[in-house]
Order: structure tokens, then sequence, then C-alpha cells
């Protein structure tokens, strides 16, 4: 039994510790992440939980005076090892941001820009990876009359599901996404909510959300942080419904945060 | 005075100063063509100026200059920009880069009569070219550099710092984010730049002067061997601008028709500057259409 729950991790996080100068933004983390399940992260705002995704592709590197200390394993390596290749890394961890963040180019440019980085020169192939990728995230009956139009026309909702779907066309197995329906309307939110369910058969996904709601619809594992630790991580439904920790209850009753 | 009447007069004041700004400007403008147009001719544009003689055209010192501003900008726009580059997204925070940032921002402000006097120091005499195309050039590249960096490091630093996550979770290198979203989301502000930089290279007679020299020699626009004394390529050869000679006639000149040929050179230096930048813009719109698949 052990050993079946050990292959099922994806990402073997062990006693992380980040500070940012003087500041301890996340404290002795240990946190399995297991394949092919949706995990929320829930907390009050500065809570750690968007640094801890941030660190599970080493993004938060890019942040000058960044100190990270312990174990985040991936796929059985370390990749807080400074021989880590970031590039492999982040080919098969793709991330989505917060704003839908589409570059100012065509829509099929966006979602060919990385495979054509990684090497696919082909023509047909791109169009397929494009098309997939487009369809993956329900995008394509919207679009496929002006692939060539600037991405930036889009919507907000769509810009964001064009986002997903430029993360998706590099084939990451985990998928991190920081708050992706913050700036969306109900409407476009659900869509995304529908598309995270979808993906989860083929993906591993970790989701940071303000809306609680959101992450009892949508994940199987809640964590939830609070000032830099990792308070507990269960079950959604026991999350929701029979929180271990008394912190927890008082976060999701509403009583503070 | 209540806000209303407070934001009224606001509004008023600088509609006059915009009033004011313009008129200056169509009347400058009106005062250069006025005076300078009747002088232009097909003869004036095709002919070489004369010491000492009347009817000289400026055909050698137009070419002179677009050739310099070519050279130029050959040089400065590859270095400004890597330098605008580093200062963006390489350079640590800290002293050296603080050190570096007001190196620029005093050598843009250095007097270009001073790069002259510099550049004959250097490019003319412990060269010991003498005056040539390209000393006036390097000059020039000292002059329009700290500039080029600047805008270059500004226009890095405009670009939406989600458009570089994006690209760096994508598994995609700093350089190659660099090349394939930076600099083309930042590219309309580096060819303002860039165009600011070139109207300097064409207005510029002091740090000229003493660098690509006051004289031309006899050119032969067929001989396009850049060995040749007498080929219009040679960088090696003196080359009097159109600002130098715009000066040079007014200051020296003995022809008897001094004024004429300045006021048509100065027509055409202000009609050069004026088709330069409108021929730069539509190029760089195009190109940035291209790129952001715009239409």
């Amino acid at each position: 039994m052990a050993i079946q729950t050990l292959t099922r991790d994806i990402f073997d996080v062990k006693d992380l510790n980040l500070w940012y100068g003087d500041h301890h933004a996340l404290k002795n983390i240990d946190f399995p992440i297991q394949k092919k399940e949706v995990t929320a992260m829930i907390g009050p705002s500065g809570c750690g939980k968007s640094t801890f995704l941030k660190t599970l592709n080493l993004m938060n590197k890019m942040i000058p005076n960044v100190k990270i200390t312990g174990e985040v394993n991936f796929d059985g390596d370390n990749i807080l090892n400074p021989k880590t290749d970031l590039v492999e890394l982040r080919k098969r961890v793709g991330m989505v941001f917060q704003k839908g963040n589409p570059f100012p180019q065509s829509i099929y440019d966006n979602v060919a820009y990385g495979p054509r980085i990684h090497g696919v020169k082909k023509k047909t192939h791109l169009d397929e990876i494009v098309t997939k990728a487009l369809i993956d995230v329900a995008l394509w009956d919207e679009v496929k009359d002006r692939l060539h139009a600037p991405a930036l026309g889009l919507s907000g909702g769509q810009q964001q599901r064009l986002c997903i779907a430029r993360a998706l066309a590099t084939k990451p197995e985990v998928l991190l996404m920081d708050e992706p329906t913050s700036a969306l309307d109900p409407i476009s939110t659900l869509k995304i909510e529908e598309l995270i369910l979808e993906l989860k058969e083929k993906y591993t996904i970790v989701i940071v959300t303000h809306n609680m709601q959101q992450a009892a619809r949508v994940s199987d594992k809640t964590a939830f942080f609070l000032m830099g630790e990792l308070i507990e991580v269960d079950l959604t439904p026991n999350i929701f419904s029979m929180p271990k920790d008394t912190r927890t209850e008082d976060y999701i009753t509403g009583r503070f945060g | 005075m209540n806000s209303k009447a407070a934001d009224r007069v606001a509004t008023g004041v600088f509609v006059a100063i915009a009033i004011v700004i313009v008129t200056i400007l169509v009347g400058l403008f009106f005062y250069i063509f006025v005076n300078g147009f009747k002088y232009i001719s097909f003869d004036f544009l095709t002919s070489p100026s004369s010491n000492v003689r009347a009817g000289g055209g400026i055909r050698d010192q137009l070419f002179n200059s677009f050739y310099i501003l070519f050279l130029t900008m050959l040089i400065t726009v590859p270095i400004g920009v890597g330098g605008g580059i580093y200062m963006a997204e390489y350079a640590k925070p800290g002293k050296v880069t603080d050190l570096i940032r007001t190196c620029i921002e005093v050598l843009s402000s250095l007097p270009s009569i001073v790069i002259g006097m510099f550049g004959l120091l250097i490019f003319v005499n412990t060269t010991g070219w003498g005056y040539t195309i390209i000393g006036g050039a390097l000059a020039l590249t000292i002059f329009n550099l700290p500039t080029m960096v600047r805008t270059t490091e500004d226009a890095i630093r405009a670009v939406p710092r989600d458009l570089k996550e994006a690209s760096l979770a994508l598994g995609v290198t700093h350089w190659h984010t660099i090349k394939t979203i930076i600099l083309p989301a930042a590219f309309p502000s580096i060819l303002t730049g860039a165009i600011l930089a070139a109207g300097r290279v064409f207005g510029e007679a002091a740090a000229l002067l003493f660098t690509a020299g006051l004289s031309t020699p006899r050119l032969d626009y067929m001989n396009l061997n850049p060995f040749s004394e007498q080929s219009p390529l040679n960088i090696f050869r003196p080359a009097e601008t159109l600002a130098v000679h715009i000066w040079s006639v007014n200051t020296q000149g003995l022809i008897p028709d001094v004024n004429e040929v300045a006021s048509g050179s100065s027509a055409v230096l202000v009609l050069s500057v004026l088709v330069f930048n409108l021929l730069a813009r539509w190029i760089g719109s195009l190109i940035h259409k291209r790129v952001t698949a715009t239409k």
C-alpha cells in the first residue's frame, strides 16, 4: 500500500522553507501531490499558496533574494538541485496565470509558440497540435475561422482558455493554475471549471483559488494554507464537512480571512 | 475658487500652451519653407557645391548626410539595443548598475561640441585617419548611444511582466523570450528612440566639424568601389553634411548666393528629416502589424 501511494505521487514536497529576503514565506511544508488529481489550495491573501505553486515550476527563482530549502521531488528528482534544467521542468509543468496573458500575436501563434521553440517545425504537425489544444479547451468552435486574428481581440474568458491551450500545447504532465478565474465573469468561470474537470483525466492539476465554492466544485483534495504554513490537506469533502483543525474550520465557515 | 472653475482654468491653460507650441512650430516650418522652397530645384539637388561661384548645389552634402546617418545607425542601433537589453534584463540591481546608469546619463548630457573635440582627439588624430566619414559616424554614435540605451531599457521595462512570465513558464529560455516576446512588444518604443536619434544625426553640426570635416572630395557617383578616393561609398574620405554646410556657408562662405544656398539647404534638411520620419514610422508599423497579427 505504501509503495502504491509513493508511485502515484508526482510531486513530493518535504520540509520546504522559503524566504523572500527576511520574510519567511513558507514554513516546513510537507505535501505530496498525486497524479491525475485536482489539488486545490485555499487560504487568505498572503498565506503562501501562490508562492508554493510557483515553487513547483521554480518561477519564483526569478525574484531576487529568494532562498529555498528542503526538497521538492518531481517524478523522483529534487528540482531544488541547482542542476535542474528549468526548460525541461517547465515543459513538463505548465502554468496558467491569474489574468489571461496571451502574447500580442495571432491565436495560432500563441498556441504554437511553445511547440515551435521546443523543436516542432513541420506545419502539419503544428496544425495538429494547435487544433488539438484548442479543442481540448473548448475554444476551437469559437476561433476556428479566425486562427490568424490577434489573440488580444478575444474576450477575457476566451483569452484565459487560450492561455490554457498554450500551456497544454507543450504537452505538460502537470498544470499549475494561479487563481485562473479571478478576473472572469461567472459564465466564463463555469466554462473553465468544466474544463478543469475534463483535463484531470489527462493531467495533474494544482489550482490556487480564493473561491471556496470553486475548490469544492473542482478539486479532489484541498489544502489549507495560513501564514506560510500548510495547516491541513485532505479529501475535499472532508475539508469542507469535517476539518480536523479549528483554524481550517474558522476559515471555511467565514469566521476570518 | 471652486473645483469646477479650477478645472476649466486648467483646461484653458493647457489648450493655450498647446496653441502656443503649434503656432511656433507652424511658423517655423512656414518660414523655412517659404524662404527655402523657391531655391530648391533639380539642379540644386544634383550639382556639387561651389566655393566661390554662385549657383552651387548640395548634391554631395545631401548624400553625405544620409550616408553618415546610415553608418551611425548601423553602429548605434545594435550596440544601443544590446546595452538596453543588458540594463533591463541582465544587470543585477546594485552599485555597479547604478554607476553604469549614471555614466550613461552623464554621457547623454555631454555638449556635442565636446564630443566633437573628443572625436578629433581619438578618431582623427590618434587613429591617424584624418577627417573621415567613419570618424564622424563614431562621434555621432557616442552622441547617440546613451539615448538609444536608455530608450531601449525603458521600452523593455514597459513590456508587461506577465508576458515574460508566460513565456518562461512554457519552458522557453531567457534569451529566446527576449527575442520572440519582449523585443517585438518593445519594438514601437525602440523605433521611436531610433527615429529621434536619427533626427539628431541629421541636425548635428558641432560634433561633425572636427571629425567628418568641412570638405568633400570630388565624387564620382558611378564609382562604387568603397576603397577608391573618388567613391561616395568610401568611409575614409572627408564629408561635409548638410547641417555642417549650412553652418559653413553662413559663417565663412565666399559665394555670392549665401542666403539662397543656406535657405534652400535648410528647407531640404527639414524636409529630409520629415520624410525619413514618416518613412521609418510607416515601415515600423508594417513590421509591427506583421508580428502582432493586427491587420
